[in-house]
């Protein structure tokens, strides 16, 4: 039974770090409509240039700071040079345009800065904190923590602030949104902005619990499931999705995989998502779209 | 009407000079001076940090030996790299642009640096007589050149890395007689590349009594709670982990996390690279690792390759802190054993630029004993090889490194021998019933009776 409890643990705290990649979808999804492949680009390009500084002799914070000017000025680029271009076309094609940012994000980091791997500290003691019989990792802990604090910053944001109730009305009905006054490539660039924060926040946990290397861009594999299973517009669906996704994951592992002499985990929580997507097709917490015909 | 007819005889006369040139090609080979060695590399996409460094050791050696020997024999040698991105189709689209040669001369040997690239051209090379050296991946029944003329898995297969480890383990343990009893969890990428040791250590386990435990990692290996949870509950003596890329520093700092000592695992040859370790910070100190490339840069080679070519400069290295790294001496190992197979071959054939029938011949007649590997300074760095038509291997042994937190140490006495000797009968079986399944008939091994 602790067995048991351990694993699913694990999975849990696991499953919150894939859901810090899909807050940075669900950011900016819930604004525009675009599903934004580049944003495991993204984690690996604020990671990439955070160790690149560090390297280079700044202090952690200004390091951060600086990372966080590059990937705003990264956000207002994207913006300016490919949504702009793009607006009124078809989901479809920004979709599209996403992927192709992706590569150019990934090819011009590694340019840039190098392909090297790069360790990154962050400081957390990483020795497991033993519970009765259960050891949890203190790493995870700090990781969830700062999932649920990021939570919270963005629900006050959303919530509160003039911008964020701005995000909120675009996201409910653009033309209305418009029609007030609301400056919609503005808001697309702080929207883009704070996705750039949410990587810059996922690529540091995730880089220092696997290093700082090309490999981050997968992250997003899981993040997908995620996504389907929290809903593609809700916060708090991704972190529910996520702990769905990384318990399930964990789990099957255990359990299932030996029943089938292999590993499961890459595509048991991908079945997971379909039969979500079957039962309720915009996820735990999406919105249904409901349109007129 | 008459344009058309124009076009169709100058598309015929164009057709007929093509033709020409495509026969008069051999003629041109006999009369190139340099000799042709084409690189396919990836020096971009997610393991660039791996190959980097590779190339850079080949390319240091091969300008080594045209800058201070003067090429093998007078013949220097040129090459260009062709992008794989360790991808399959690259791989396969690399191999096709350059199998033909260039300036003249043909393809001696070709590297494609990839297990499943390997294995994508295992035939190809046969039709085209281009031998592919493997050395540390793809097929290890291909140690038995007569299914396999082309396909040279040499040095150190992945059934002799797994030997090896377990020989140090009872190296460690006071004796093969002190395995019996033991757990041996094999925490694996889940890949043909990962379950490839599976045999083996079935083998193995059968003869020595330990008990094999085989954990798989779905790629990339990213995230390893589940997998390290069942460690933790198996609770084995020591952990064989076989990982590639980002896959190795998560299995350590995994392993931390549920408080699984480092230094009771042993990495594979891919799992034993300073960029796999570094990431994985202070807990990956202690962390033990089996290669057939001991990293260092005090090794004769390294001293003169120092010398006329990264203090001058000329290296292909960009961060110099590499030089003397794992994956750094595996592109000087490769290097020299295609040099070596090269001078062979040019022994028997002339000095001239060789083609892949000749280099087969070459790398089926090497012998690099110790007197040889301290002539050319690689003794330490390259075990002793000799290779032949039963046995495209030829060393099967790996020296067992730990990491002290800033560099790896050689903490194994001398190079750790797998047990061939119990393993060849299968490989060769296996190699013979591929031989079946394909319809190929063995070549006559010209040493038997």
């Amino acid at each position: 039974m602790a067995f048991l409890i351990e694993t699913l643990i694990g999975g849990l705290l696991s499953g919150v770090m894939y859901a810090l990649v899909a807050i940075g979808f669900v950011l900016i999804y819930k604004a525009s409509g675009v599903f934004n492949f580049a944003q495991g680009a993204m984690v690996l390009c604020a990671a990439l240039t955070f160790v690149t500084l560090r390297d280079q002799g700044l202090a952690f914070w200004f390091a951060a700071l600086v990372t966080l000017a590059i990937m705003v000025v990264l956000a207002i680029a994207v913006e300016r040079v490919v949504l702009r271009p793009l607006m009124n076309q078809s989901q479809i094609t920004l979709f599209m345009a996403t992927l192709g940012l992706s590569f150019v994000i990934e090819g011009m980091s590694q340019l840039v800065m190098g392909a090297s791997v790069h360790e990154l500290d962050l400081g957390i003691v990483d020795t497991p904190v033993e519970v009765g019989p259960i050891l949890v990792s203190q790493f995870d802990l700090v990781a969830a923590a700062a999932a649920g604090i990021l939570v919270l910053a963005l629900s006050v944001f959303f919530n509160v602030t003039r911008i964020g109730i701005s995000l909120r009305a675009i996201a409910d009905d653009p033309q209305a949104a418009l029609s007030i006054g609301i400056r919609l490539q503005r808001l697309w660039r702080i929207v883009w902005g704070v996705a750039g924060f949410v990587a810059l926040v996922a690529g540091l946990l995730w880089g220092s619990r696997q290093g700082v290397q090309f490999s981050l861009t997968f992250v997003v594999l899981k993040a997908l499931p995620v996504l389907i299973i929290g809903g593609f517009t809700s916060i708090a669906g991704a972190i529910v999705g996520g702990l769905i996704v990384g318990a399930a994951d964990a789990l099957a592992e255990i359990y299932v995989g030996p029943l089938l002499g292999g590993s499961v985990s890459t595509w048991f929580v991908y079945v997971l998502a379909v039969a979500f997507l079957l039962i309720r097709p915009a996820g735990l917490f999406g919105e249904r779209a409901i349109e007129r015909v | 009407m008459n344009i058309l007819r124009q076009r169709i005889r100058r598309a015929a006369a164009l057709f007929a000079v093509a033709a020409g040139v495509g026969a008069a090609l051999p003629a041109a080979a006999d009369d190139a001076k340099q000799q042709y060695f084409p690189l396919a590399t990836f020096r971009v996409g997610a393991y660039a940090s791996s190959g980097i460094p590779v190339w850079a050791g080949t390319i240091d050696y091969l300008r080594y030996i045209n800058e201070v020997e003067g090429g093998i024999n007078g013949v220097k040698l040129f090459w260009d790299e062709c992008e794989t991105e360790w991808a399959v189709e690259k791989g396969v689209e690399c191999y096709e642009r350059v199998k033909g040669g260039k300036n003249g001369s043909p393809v001696p040997i070709f590297l494609p640096h990839g297990d499943p690239i390997t294995k994508a051209l295992t035939e190809k090379s046969v039709a085209d007589k281009i031998p592919l050296v493997t050395i540390a991946h793809g097929r290890t029944e291909a140690i038995d050149g007569r299914v396999f003329p082309y396909s040279f898995p040499a040095v150190f297969t992945f059934w002799s890395e797994a030997s090896s480890a377990i020989n140090f383990i009872a190296e460690r343990a006071g004796g093969k007689d002190k395995l019996k009893g033991l757990k041996i969890a094999t925490v694996y990428h889940d890949s043909p590349y990962g379950k490839e040791t599976q045999t083996p250590l079935a083998l193995l386990a059968k003869t020595y009594g330990f008990e094999d435990i085989q954990i798989p990692v779905p790629h990339p290996g990213n995230d390893q709670s589940a997998q390290w949870a069942r460690i933790r509950q198996l609770k084995p003596d020591w952990v064989f982990l076989r990982g590639w890329g980002v896959m190795t520093p998560v299995a350590i700092k995994t392993a931390a996390k549920v408080g699984f000592p480092v230094d009771r695992i042993i990495g594979g040859v891919w799992s034993g690279s300073e960029e796999d370790v570094r990431p994985a910070g202070k807990v990956g100190k202690g962390y033990l690792a089996i290669t057939p490339f001991p990293a260092g840069a005090d090794f004769e080679i390294l001293k003169k390759i120092k010398e006329h070519i990264v203090d001058k400069g000329k290296s292909d290295l960009k961060d110099l802190k590499s030089f003397g790294s794992v994956y750094y001496n595996s592109g000087v190992n490769e290097a020299i054993i295609a040099v070596e197979a090269i001078r062979t071959a040019q022994k028997k054939f002339g000095a001239r630029p060789i083609n892949g029938e000749e280099g087969q011949w070459g790398l089926e007649n090497l012998n690099l004993d110790d007197a040889r590997l301290k002539e050319i300074g690689a003794y330490g760095l390259q075990q002793p090889l000799k290779l032949s038509v039963r046995d495209h291997e030829g060393g099967g042994a790996g020296k067992v490194l730990q990491w002290d937190g800033e560099a790896w140490a050689i903490v194994s006495d001398g190079w750790v021998k797998s047990d061939r000797e119990l393993l060849l009968p299968l490989i060769y079986e296996r190699a013979a019933a591929y031989a079946k399944e394909k319809r190929i008939t063995p070549r006559p091994d010209p040493t038997s009776n």
